[in-house]
């Protein structure tokens, strides 16, 4: 595929990795970044991008989105999910290894991204299988799954047999500098939970998640993450508490960082009143203060990534009595609207919002990418941080409708997506 | 704020029940009314003619996800007692073990024409599905949904108390026993705290209560004697032995020591206090036999005045407005 020169001119460039936030131009030929501020001599583009009015900064690298494919192909996939990410900024994605068959071999990482070359969307980093199976006992074939070019590996939200697999996989995953990434929640304190366990499931009389499902199973992996020495990463922390152990873990230098899933920062335990099944997140949405706290650590960087954490369903996936419906939300064109919100509503600044988006993602896994700098991929997000617009038909790319922002007026729109120097938003 | 969500789609636009799912949400006067409406019934149930025409040629269906003997066939007798047609499916035994979905087994009936369905499931929020689902003349009564609601059994308590005592005003009340997995304790809450009582306590070990139950509206204790002091009323709940195994208590035995009711226990309370259960009854492990037989106990007036409530939601829901208030 032919790599165009392109010039996006006129916008507001806000790179979060170099500090670096004003006008001027950004300058791309043959898949990197050429320039930035001003184009080199003699830069000849052939296509250019009116950025007015309009923010441009490094796409978005979104730690955990569900692709469905392969194996549930009903929900989406790579190529509907692909183009619903271009058009939500992102041109990274991280795909959790619970597919069908499972992330846990080299030929099936090589099926996954050659899927995602060919969709020429976005770049699809999976996240291989900690587990062999995910089943939580047998370790996957780790050194062989980062030469297929893996960089993290996980067990989903499959949970392991016991402490001594964490251990071994850990050790095993360290030696080879590969990051292992924690959903942390303990099987046994969730039990058959679907919501967050406090006054509104009591009331609902819906089987309760308890903060401490959370909060337990980070302080299990904590130590082990010290003593092995292994880069961790904990995804979709839901939990002011969770927040706080791993900040203390961090602060006392473990390689610990963390990530939240964006609607957890809007939404909360009140959310499923009505049982509405739209809402019916893992983990759970929780309190008011859990809500608050996660948006503070966002804010101040103790939480270093948003991530999507995008599940697409298929409609019948919702249309069930609440504790029969299938969790998540398909989040990927979401995204950007809810930082935006926030950074609107004053509770961080734009270029915070954007580092949790692109720089903070990147570190924690070591990607070159996240930044505006010659000879960085040319991976750029263009928007427009006022333009109001509303999750629908016709605007929403993903397969999945199943958002309870659907219908609602969001602000913050993507204008244009460059991904490896090609223009993959809007075609 | 979740009450509104809770209960706007039980009500039509002129505030009449169309559905009833919960208690929670509706006013004092809605119950009030509930309980008026089964008093004039009361009397019919005990004629030797026990019908009226109210639901001539409607179709009530009994969709039952979960066994049930008593309000199965309280409910069935009230749709009859009110002249309509009734048919009974028990899905336990039927189509969804065949993979048909609930919606679907819904379209289905809805297919055939039917006027209302009572509908008993394992999940919370079952009720609500439904109501959200179906046709909009159809009329969908909770007759229990996972831990959530079991609002009419609510009601004959609530109407049970209001004959015992005559009024809801400075009344203690002590719920005793699974709270946690009690639809009925929840919609007793709210329908007591609706009505104005003085104070509901719950009384179990912290195994069997709810996080946050204060948040209901309730007073926890721990300990049965000191949580029957002064009580007007006691309801017990039954033991879902088949929860034994998950370690909420340690035994049946230890349960009853400490919060099984007795003659002896029963003392702390007002000497006019009345003894309620929802039923089935496990006597000797909630409840001592001399007390479920004895004077103290209304737990067959229940039974009784459930046909009543039941044919009173059933006509509000069936047909709402004026020609209500000719019964």
């Amino acid at each position: 595929m032919s790599s165009p020169r392109i010039l996006i001119e006129r916008g507001r460039i806000v790179d979060p990795a170099s500090g670096f936030d004003g006008p001027g131009a950004v300058c791309v030929a043959d898949g990197v970044i050429v320039g930035v501020g001003a184009c080199p001599d003699g830069f000849e583009a052939d296509r250019r991008i009116d950025a007015s009015g309009h923010i441009v900064c490094p796409g978005f690298i979104d730690l955990c989105a569900r692709l469905r494919e392969p194996g549930q192909e009903h929900k989406g996939t790579i190529a509907s999910e692909g183009a619903a990410a271009a058009a939500g900024g992102i041109t990274t994605l991280c795909c959790p290894p619970d597919t069908v068959p499972v992330i846990d071999t080299p030929a099936v990482v090589k099926l996954v991204t050659e899927r995602a070359e060919q969709a020429g969307k976005v770049r699809l980093l999976p996240i291989g299988a900690l587990t062999r199976g995910l089943n939580g006992k047998d370790l996957s074939e780790m050194h062989a799954l980062k030469r297929a070019g893996c960089l993290a590996l996980g067990n989903a939200d499959r949970p392991l047999a016991h402490l001594l697999v964490l251990r071994r996989a850990l050790e095993y995953a360290a030696s080879f500098d590969l990051v292992v990434v924690f959903r942390p929640e303990d099987p046994w304190l969730c039990g058959q939970g679907c919501v967050h366990e406090g006054a509104v499931s009591s009331r609902l009389g819906l089987p309760g998640i308890p903060e401490t499902a959370e909060t337990v199973a980070v302080a299990q992996a904590l130590p082990l993450i010290e003593q092995t020495g292994v880069r961790a990463h904990f995804g979709q922390l839901s939990s002011s508490r969770a927040v706080e152990m791993v900040a203390a873990a961090r602060a006392r230098g473990v390689h610990v960082s963390a990530d939240v899933a964006v609607h957890h920062l809007h939404l909360t335990e009140s959310s499923v009143d009505g049982f509405d099944a739209l809402c019916h997140s893992r983990p759970p949405f929780r309190t008011t203060a859990d809500r608050d706290a996660l948006r503070a650590a966002v804010a101040d960087g103790r939480i270093s990534a948003v991530c999507s954490d995008h599940q697409p369903h298929e409609p019948d996936a919702k249309l069930d009595v609440f504790p029969e419906t299938e969790p998540g939300l398909s989040s990927l064109q979401t995204l950007l609207p809810l930082m935006c919100a926030l950074v609107a509503e004053g509770r961080l600044p734009l270029s915070a919002a954007i580092a949790r988006l692109t720089a903070g993602p990147a570190a924690i896994l070591g990607l070159a990418s996240g930044r505006l700098a010659p000879g960085a991929p040319a991976d750029i997000c263009v928007f427009d941080p006022a333009a109001a617009w509303v999750p629908a038909e016709g605007g929403w790319l993903s397969a999945g409708r199943n958002t309870p922002f659907w219908e609602r007026k969001l602000t913050g729109r993507v204008r244009a997506t460059v991904a490896g120097g090609r223009l993959v938003y809007p075609d | 704020m979740s009450a509104t969500a809770a209960s706007d789609i039980q009500l039509d636009a002129s505030g009449r029940l169309r559905h009833f799912l919960t208690v929670e949400g509706l006013s004092r006067e809605l119950l009030v009314r509930i309980m008026d409406t089964a008093e004039s019934f009361a009397g019919v149930t005990a004629q030797n003619v026990k019908k009226v025409p109210l639901l001539r040629g409607k179709t009530v269906v009994n969709l039952f996800f979960e066994n049930s003997t008593r309000t199965r066939t309280t409910f069935e007798l009230a749709a009859k007692r009110l002249s309509a047609d009734v048919l009974n499916i028990n899905i336990a035994t039927s189509a969804t073990s065949k993979g048909e979905s609930l919606l679907d087994t819904v379209r289905n009936l809805e297919a055939m024409h039917v006027d209302m369905f009572v509908v008993r499931h394992g999940q919370s929020g079952a009720a609500h599905f439904i109501a959200r689902h179906v046709a909009p003349h159809i009329s969908v009564l909770n007759a229990g949904d996972g831990r959530h609601a079991h609002p009419t059994q609510a009601m004959l308590d609530v109407f049970t108390i209001r004959r015992a005592k005559g009024g809801f005003a400075g009344l203690k009340v002590a719920i005793v026993g699974d709270i946690l997995h009690s639809r009925v304790a929840r919609s007793e809450i709210w329908a007591l705290n609706t009505l104005g009582v003085d104070e509901v306590r719950v009384v179990a070990p912290k195994t069997l209560l709810p996080a946050h139950v204060e948040a209901l509206g309730v007073v926890p204790y721990h300990d049965l004697n000191e949580g029957l002091r002064d009580v007007d009323v006691v309801i017990m709940l039954r033991l879902q032995l088949e929860r034994m195994g998950s370690a909420f208590i340690p035994s049946e035995h230890e349960y009853f020591q400490r919060f099984g009711l007795t003659e002896k226990r029963l003392e702390k309370a007002k000497p006019d206090v009345v003894v309620m259960h929802p039923g089935p009854i496990n006597r000797g492990i909630e409840i001592d036999s001399v007390i479920a037989d004895g004077p103290r106990s209304v737990i067959l007036q229940q039974v009784t005045h459930g046909i009543a409530v039941r044919m009173a939601v059933m006509s509000m829901a069936m047909r709402p407005g004026p020609d209500m208030e000719a019964v």
